[in-house]
């Protein structure tokens, strides 16, 4: 088990890493990212339960699907940092014949990726599909899914939530990356969410909430906690608080940095702020 | 000419839900999912002897079909159920992301699809279905022409890895066809053989295009009748083979002619061997309600359509 020293090095080592595959190709979508490093680092170093060599199919391990795909390079970060593929491919970030395309996608074959994602509101569904599957194969490993907050405004995820419900879908986690920020601005500007907690309840769904989202034992904690709940006859939804842009001073609290990549001034700034530690590819 | 005789008239859709219940007991990775529409798929049988492996949604297309991917990851193979306006337009995204870009082995079952639908109306009778799963790549797009075939193409795609499009109907219709058939997908099945015209037809069509052939018969022309049940992959040796015999062709689909198989056929002769061709299709055109015979005349989708396409075209070799 990774200490929290450890885990950390590898958040800050993954900032670097998100803010290196956005520079350099000048697109993709730094912000969501830089927010959910410290979810995705304690996912895939310390809660979930998974097979080294990746396999479509993913029997008797917990399986993580990315319904809001732009946050691929946090993704593909933690991914290689995990030992799915080279480290050294992020480099290849949304270039011509590059496995890592702009969103994740199964297409390209690159290991860790089980759905393609990208438009909007098709995660939770598809994590249900995988969680009826693992009832059905008689496999008690769990499926983890991340959305984006603004994402909700999209109508496929309440027939999903009705029906994850309605069927004691309680072999899954769906954690809501709350950081109040969608590319047009803040999501109370934009379409106002109400009281997510409340609507997941009335669903009939059990909501652990993480108040600090950019803190890693606050995460541990609370997935740990998520993680108990299951197998009871309910989904969990996991109400994540994150800073849209964290660890990046000017990057934080604005949808500003929601797609934009920064440029040679403001990378050398944004990496002295988040010095090497396991080493850059 | 070859004599094709109905066995009893049944709908295409129970020839589904026959198929269904057949992979049930064969298959144990096959499971179904229904959007509400379980009486009207014939999916009940499947639903009774294995409710474990049987998915209600209710009225939630969309999150079907992201299910339906889903489920693919642990090895099931999830057959999706609801009215062939509900399986395609209205997900397409879904189908598109979820399914066909992943790769996902998922086969979208489709009834109640073009004008014979019926009473209903235009906003169940899509006639655009075709043209929107054959766009999508690795998407194969079968449409079926009576209850034999429909029952052995169910069976089949359980077979095939990847996403397919299974398109059927709603009413009663002539079953000609073998009830052993082996039926291979992509491969088109020659039913009459004939020297001046080629029709090639699909779906409810290829029962009208049987029809036809005997009245030309009649007339003195001999036409050449082929059962495209796949529209993609879309069996371009078959029909090259017949056009270089017969000189011209009519397509004949429950379908708009943009997008749909007379397109694809067009495409394929016009790359490899230019011939005249006439369309039997409907023509960029919603339906309405009706009853499915008064349609089909309306619309101009029947065996005198045949007929009168086919004396047109074969003026214009």
């Amino acid at each position: 088990m990774p200490t929290i020293k450890e885990l950390n090095d590898l958040v800050i080592q993954v900032r670097r890493d998100i803010l290196r595959q956005v520079h350099k190709v000048n697109s993709g979508h730094p912000g969501g990212s830089l927010g959910c490093t410290e979810f995705f680092v304690a996912l895939y170093q310390e809660l979930m339960d998974r097979k080294k060599e990746f396999d479509m199919d993913g029997k008797g391990e917990d399986l993580f699907f990315l319904s809001n795909g732009h946050i691929s390079p946090v993704f593909y970060s933690v991914l290689a940092r995990s030992g799915y593929f080279p480290v050294e491919e992020l480099n290849t970030f949304r270039l011509l014949d590059s496995r890592l395309q702009g969103h994740p996608t199964t297409h390209e074959g690159l290991p860790g990726i089980r759905v393609a994602s990208g438009s909007l509101g098709q995660g939770i569904s598809v994590a249900i599909g995988a969680a009826e599957t693992k009832k059905l194969n008689k496999d008690s490993h769990l499926i983890y899914t991340l959305c984006g907050d603004g994402e909700l405004q999209e109508g496929q995820n309440w027939e999903a939530i009705m029906y994850a419900a309605g069927n004691n879908i309680d072999n899954l986690i769906v954690t809501i990356d709350l950081n109040g920020q969608q590319i047009d601005g803040s999501t109370q500007n934009v379409l106002p969410l109400g009281n997510v907690k409340e609507k997941f309840e009335a669903f009939g769904w059990e909501v652990v909430i993480i108040n600090k989202g950019n803190d890693l034992e606050s995460i541990l904690d609370g997935m740990k906690t998520a993680k108990k709940k299951t197998g009871n006859g309910k989904p969990i939804c996991v109400l994540l608080h994150t800073v849209m842009g964290h660890g990046v001073d000017f990057m934080m609290h604005t949808h500003a940095w929601h797609g934009k990549a920064p440029n040679d001034e403001q990378l050398e700034n944004a990496l002295a702020q988040n010095p090497e530690t396991l080493g850059d590819y | 000419m070859k004599k094709y005789t109905d066995s009893g008239k049944k709908d295409t859709r129970s020839g589904f839900g026959a198929g269904l219940t057949a992979l049930g007991k064969t298959n144990e990775n096959v499971v179904a999912l229904c959007a509400d529409l379980t009486g009207s798929l014939k999916m009940d049988e499947f639903k009774e002897n294995h409710p474990e492996r049987f998915f209600q949604v209710g009225i939630a297309e969309a999150n079907m079909m992201g299910m339906a991917a889903g489920m693919t990851i642990g090895g099931k193979i999830p057959f999706t159920g609801t009215f062939a306006n509900f399986s395609t337009g209205r997900v397409y995204d879904q189908i598109r992301q979820s399914i066909a870009y992943s790769g996902k082995n998922v086969k979208i079952c489709a009834s109640h699809a073009g004008v014979t639908l019926g009473e209903d109306g235009a906003t169940h009778q899509i006639l655009e279905d075709l043209g929107l799963m054959k766009m999508l790549p690795g998407m194969t797009v079968i449409n079926t022409c009576d209850y034999n075939q429909t029952k052995a193409a169910t069976i089949a795609i359980a077979e095939h890895k990847g996403p397919v499009y299974l398109r059927f109907g709603r009413p009663k219709v002539a079953n000609f066809t073998a009830e052993d058939q082996n039926f291979k997908i992509g491969k088109a099945v020659q039913l009459q053989e004939g020297n001046d015209v080629t029709i090639v037809a699909t779906g409810h069509l290829v029962w009208e295009a049987l029809q036809a052939a005997e009245t030309l018969n009649e007339k003195g022309i001999s036409a050449e009748v082929v059962n495209i049940h796949t529209i993609k992959p879309l069996d371009k040796d078959a029909i090259v083979k017949s056009v270089k015999k017969t000189g011209c062709i009519v397509t004949a689909e429950e379908h708009n002619y943009l997008g749909g198989l007379g397109e694809s056929v067009a495409r394929i002769l016009s790359e490899s061997h230019p011939t005249p061709q006439e369309f039997v299709a409907t023509q960029d055109t919603f339906g309405e309600s009706g009853t499915p015979e008064q349609l089909m005349e309306k619309y101009g989708l029947n065996a005198e359509a045949i007929v009168k396409a086919s004396e047109k075209v074969l003026k214009r070799k």
